[in-house]
């Protein structure tokens, strides 16, 4: 069920407006229009639906517009044109049409915040920062403390509660920050490059632990970020934008394998693939596979015995190979050698390489209990090598 | 030449006409206005003056004490009044502490309200800005002569003097502390779902407040650095004795009061500065 949907926003800095709007629909470039009337764009036909439960990253670079579209989200930005839905109970509220009091309740109940700068208040306590919003929701003093005690418990900050922010590290402040919004118990939590302004190791602490969170309280996040891999980690779903328009929509693996444009392609080339991809984009199909009869030859040494698309065992020089059958719980390193892994065909590239370190052999991929496919080493590299997603291209 | 000379513009003229015009119009107003802060000021004199000099700094000293948990201060303040007393002049010392007190309280009520309203409407501070300038560069014994005519002598047309020379620190301070509040912390604070006015209370003064604590204390140094002309108008206080001693050529009276006046200076700042200062840091 769509929590936050946005349909044909336009976001323009500038007070000429009616001359700037007629332009967009015209065509004329983000250069054109600042050059004529003197207006930026800052988001231009935007259309996004975000669900229950989701992730979605805005990625782009700097001025692609995806902070400007976030904070139209919860009235920061003033929306020109387009309609910004936001789920209030069992009503949808515009956010572009809402009056203050409206506005404020969607703020105080709805939609919280998470800063890039942190944006803490330096004569608070780090315990009176988390509760600043609580006190916005008009909660009494001793029930927001309280609460705002339990919220810092939660990001393990609970020891800090009477230090003011500037006595703790980027990374703990960036808690508080989370903290703060986590409290307004809002369904939509905006976070606006939360983690950019800290080191990549602390970065990526405090991406688990998101997740962590997530699994937990199942929120509606709508996150900017400009690294694509923090997007691929997080993201359910990955807007990614440049110049004021969202140029590509989709699922991480979608974006990676294929990307829209050549600047989408430019992002991709830079990530890792082992936390993107899974086995049935990485895999060599069945049917490209010499085949006679009932066996699918895989190597000079080695073939499968497949009946209506069933695995019915794994032949080797010897004869038949020990399988075994992996899920996320499998350890691994108990598996004896010698054994032919046969996995779902969703497994990700991360786990099928960990298999691959282990065994000698190809991993066999099922899908709906029918052999789909195998991982062989050449299916790894060309992945590595970031060969994956010029396939479709190369093929057209 | 002659005919530039000869059209003389009547700028003075007009300015003499519009105070007359102001005392025949609103004498009323100004009396009242005349007779309510002298009361004010001198029952405050007179309410310190009916205490023993040594409660008086002992109140002082706990103050003092509350604030900065400071033993050397204490020690200082100690001996500069115990000086004060040794010289004479404990009476004029009350009158001008309570002079100064008064004006910065006024500027600071005034001041801080139009600093506010200023910094959120930016065309507010371009007409501000010139009169500021206006109020602090014009030589203050020119409009010693329309208040000394407005309010009559005594403590009344000091008072208002000093703080049309004291006021600007408090608006321009209170102006640059709102409008210089991190853009973030603003967004925060609408993102949590602040009114304008919970903004202001919760954050923007907050804010500022190390700005507004400065300009408080800029405001007490500027109000006590109107002592004696204030005392050329009648204002009793430290400014009488230095007045008297320039006009019989005294220097050994005017060397005290002046003393005198140094010494409540350093320990106004000194008692002002630090909270602010620790705010800061």
């Amino acid at each position: 069920m769509a929590v936050v949907t946005i349909e044909n926003v336009d976001i323009v800095f500038g007070d000429n407006l009616a001359q700037t709007l007629p332009l967009m629909d015209k065509g004329h470039t983000r250069d054109d229009i600042i050059g004529m009337t003197g207006d930026v764009v800052g988001v231009q036909n935007a259309n996004i639906e975000v669900n229950e439960g989701e992730i979605c990253v805005l990625m782009g670079l700097s001025g692609s517009g995806k902070s400007t579209l976030l904070r139209a989200i919860n009235g920061l930005n003033k929306i020109a044109r387009g309609r910004c839905l936001v789920r209030d109970g069992d009503t949808m509220v515009d956010i572009a049409e809402c009056d203050e009091t409206k506005l404020r309740h969607m703020r105080t109940h709805r939609v919280s915040m998470v800063f890039q700068s942190f944006a803490l208040m330096p004569w608070l306590t780090v315990l009176e920062n988390v509760a600043f919003g609580l006190e916005m929701q008009g909660m009494p003093k001793t029930e927001r403390l309280i609460k705002a005690r339990e919220q810092l418990k939660m990001v393990s900050l609970d020891q800090w509660a009477d230090k003011k922010p500037d006595e703790l590290s980027g990374g703990m402040r960036q808690r508080v920050g989370l903290a703060r919004a986590f409290a307004m118990d809002t369904d939509v939590l905006l976070m606006d490059e939360p983690f950019s302004a800290l080191d990549p190791l602390i970065r990526s602490q405090l991406q688990d632990e998101l997740i962590e969170l997530q699994k937990r309280l199942n929120k509606t996040i709508i996150f900017v970020s400009h690294d694509l891999d923090e997007a691929l980690k997080i993201g359910t779903k990955i807007a990614i934008m440049e110049s004021a328009k969202i140029i590509q929509e989709d699922a991480p693996e979608q974006i990676v394998l294929n990307p829209a444009t050549e600047y989408v392609e430019k992002f991709v080339a830079h990530t890792n693939p082992l936390n993107v991809l899974r086995g049935n984009s990485l895999m060599t199909h069945i049917k490209e596979l010499a085949s006679t009869d009932d066996k699918v030859v895989i190597d000079d040494s080695t073939w499968l015995e497949i009946k209506e698309g069933k695995l019915i065992s794994v032949q080797g020089a010897q004869g038949e190979l020990p399988v075994v059958r992996w899920t996320s719980d499998t350890v691994i390193e108990d598996v004896a050698e010698n054994t032919v892994f046969i996995a779902p065909s969703s497994i990700a590239m991360r786990d099928a390489v960990e298999i691959r370190y282990h065994s000698n052999h190809v991993i066999v991929l099922e899908k709906n209990e029918q052999c789909v496919g195998i991982l062989t080493d050449h299916n790894f590299y060309h992945a590595l090598l970031g060969k994956h997603f010029g396939r479709d291209t190369e093929a057209a | 030449m002659n005919w530039l000379t000869d059209n003389k513009i009547p700028l003075g003229a007009w300015m003499e006409n519009f105070v007359d015009w102001l005392v025949t119009a609103a004498s009323g107003f100004f009396d009242l206005v005349s007779i309510t802060l002298e009361t004010m000021i001198i029952t405050m004199v007179d309410a310190i003056d009916a205490l023993h000099p040594f409660a008086v700094i002992a109140i002082i000293l706990v103050g003092v004490w509350f604030l900065h948990r400071s033993l050397g201060l204490l020690v200082f303040i100690t001996a500069a009044l115990l000086l004060i007393i040794n010289m004479g002049y404990w009476v004029e010392t009350i009158q001008t502490l309570v002079l100064v007190v008064s004006a910065t309280a006024i500027s600071v009520l005034i001041g801080v309200p139009i600093g506010i309203a200023a910094a959120h409407r930016p065309w507010l501070y371009t007409i501000l800005r010139p009169i500021l300038d206006l109020m602090q560069t014009i030589p203050t014994f020119v409009y010693l002569i329309p208040t000394l005519i407005l309010f009559g002598l005594g403590y009344v047309p000091g008072l208002i003097s000093t703080i049309i020379f004291a006021i600007a620190a408090p608006i321009r301070l209170t102006y640059l502390g709102v409008s210089k509040v991190p853009s973030e912390l603003i967004e925060a604070g609408l993102a949590f779902g602040c009114t304008k006015s919970k903004l202001l209370y919760k954050v923007e003064l907050p804010a500022a407040m190390p700005n507004i604590m400065a300009g408080v204390t800029q405001c007490i140094m500027l109000s006590l650095s109107m002592v004696v002309i204030a005392a050329l108008v009648g204002a009793d206080g430290l400014g009488k004795p230095v007045v008297r001693a320039l006009n019989t050529v005294n220097i050994s009276q005017g060397f005290e009061a002046g003393i005198a006046i140094v010494l409540v200076a350093i320990m106004l700042d000194r008692i002002c500065k630090s909270p602010s200062a620790k705010k800061e840091g």
